[in-house]
């Protein structure tokens, strides 16, 4: 039962075809590769990668003790970070459940002419860890233990968690 | 890559038989019948009561235990149509051009569950039901891949060719598997890296893992169970009259 060679002449035509395709849909995907990012990251920004006074995406974590909220409105004020440049972010309105300091969010807005972003709209972006709260409770009163000041329920702590927890 | 190293083993070829087929997939059926039920259920009482609370999330993260196993039997589900696809043009087997047939309608429900749980998952969480990123936006090309193959399918009444048609479009359509799969990698997308790989350490306890593990392997249990049941269908119906049909216990009942 040798394979027939006009069956492997298809079989190579399909691999081709795949192929084929393949190379076409990379190529188109490499191209575009800019605009199939959702959002800009602080770095982008500063490197000026990011289109002026248009509507764009910006992404980054909220920085720890950056967010400001006004008294007398829903107006809020943080700073968003990749660890490398900063973007202050202006938002009125009502922040997402999950919206807190050292969390990544996705704001969309304008930079305005002081270099501040404007936000209308905030959404929070979840990463693929997930944790019991007792779990998170018990490692933030062990980690308050051993270094005296008591923190709160960062993102960093729940991936260090999910590091030492898989060693 | 010689000549003689291109034999197939004979278990191939005798899957090629449609009557074969039917016995043989009439066996395996009520072990997948029970596999399904039962991994369903405990992973999804697992998963839905017992497991803990996500200490963001809460509740919500709960969905995961139907969004998870949807989304990647969505995409299993497209690569096995492709390749039975395949199989049907290189080696003209009816058998698979009906097993591809049988994929396409459950793989387009997994999809649409995928999108719809995510939607519901997404509105707490994000703050929307829907975002154009790279990995929701793969997806739902993914769901109209499955519809323009569906509507292909059916619009060629005679099933040889549109068996060859709907193969070829399914094998160019897998290209858009790996951009689904790796979106999250390449891109900035809102939505999060894949919790569940086999590759790595899974990034949450036991306790909420396993009944993911559980659940996404009922679904493949479900999936096999109803692709044989569909394909043993297009079997009756397209050797209707066979007397080796005729005399065959589940047909008689004997």
């Amino acid at each position: 039962m040798l394979m027939h060679p006009k069956r492997r002449k298809k079989l190579i035509l399909i691999l081709a075809l795949l192929a084929g395709t393949g190379v076409i849909v990379g190529l188109v995907l490499y191209a575009l590769s800019q605009n199939i990012n959702l959002f800009f990251s602080p770095s982008d920004m500063a490197q000026g990668k990011a289109p002026a006074h248009q509507r764009i995406r910006a992404g980054g974590m909220v920085r720890e003790g950056s967010l400001v909220r006004a008294t007398d409105s829903l107006k809020v004020r943080f700073v968003i970070t990749d660890f490398v440049e900063n973007v202050n972010v202006d938002y009125t309105g009502i922040l997402p459940d999950l919206f807190r300091e050292g969390q990544g969010i996705v704001a969309q807005g304008k930079m305005n002419d002081e270099g501040i972003f404007v936000a209308d709209e905030v959404l929070a972006k979840h990463d693929e860890n997930y944790m019991p709260p007792e779990v998170i409770q018990a490692l933030n009163e062990a980690k308050a233990a051993s270094s005296g000041a008591p923190k709160s329920n960062s993102q960093a702590i729940a991936t260090q968690t999910v590091k030492e927890t898989s060693k | 890559m010689t000549e003689s190293s291109w034999r197939m083993p004979r278990w191939f070829h005798q899957m090629g038989s449609p009557k074969w087929f039917y016995g043989f997939a009439g066996i395996l059926q009520p072990w997948f019948a029970i596999a399904a039920l039962g991994l369903l259920t405990w992973g999804a009482v697992w998963g839905l009561a017992f497991a803990p609370a996500d200490y963001q999330q809460g509740n919500s993260f709960r969905i995961m235990y139907v969004h998870v196993p949807a989304a990647i039997l969505s995409q299993s589900i497209f690569l096995g149509m492709a390749v039975a696809g395949a199989v049907g043009l290189v080696w003209k087997m009816k058998v698979a051009f009906m097993v591809a047939r049988s994929c396409i309608a459950i793989g387009a429900t997994f999809t649409a569950i995928a999108l719809v749980t995510g939607a519901i998952w997404g509105k707490p969480t994000w703050g929307a039901y829907w975002v154009w990123d790279a990995r929701l936006t793969s997806t739902l090309v993914l769901f109209f891949l499955y519809a323009g193959i569906m509507a292909l399918n059916q619009a060629i009444s005679e099933r040889h060719i549109a068996g060859k048609a709907t193969a070829i479009l399914a094998i160019v359509g897998t290209i858009n598997i790996p951009i689904i799969k790796y979106s999250v990698e390449w891109w900035n997308t809102l939505h999060q890296s894949s919790s569940f790989t086999l590759t790595a350490k899974p990034s949450m306890p036991a306790d909420m893992y396993l009944p993911l593990l559980l659940t996404v392997l009922g679904s493949y249990c479900l999936f096999a169970l109803v692709v044989l049941m569909r394909t043993r269908s297009q079997i009756v119906q397209s050797q209707s009259g066979a007397s080796w049909l005729m005399q065959h216990r589940d047909i008689t009942g004997a």
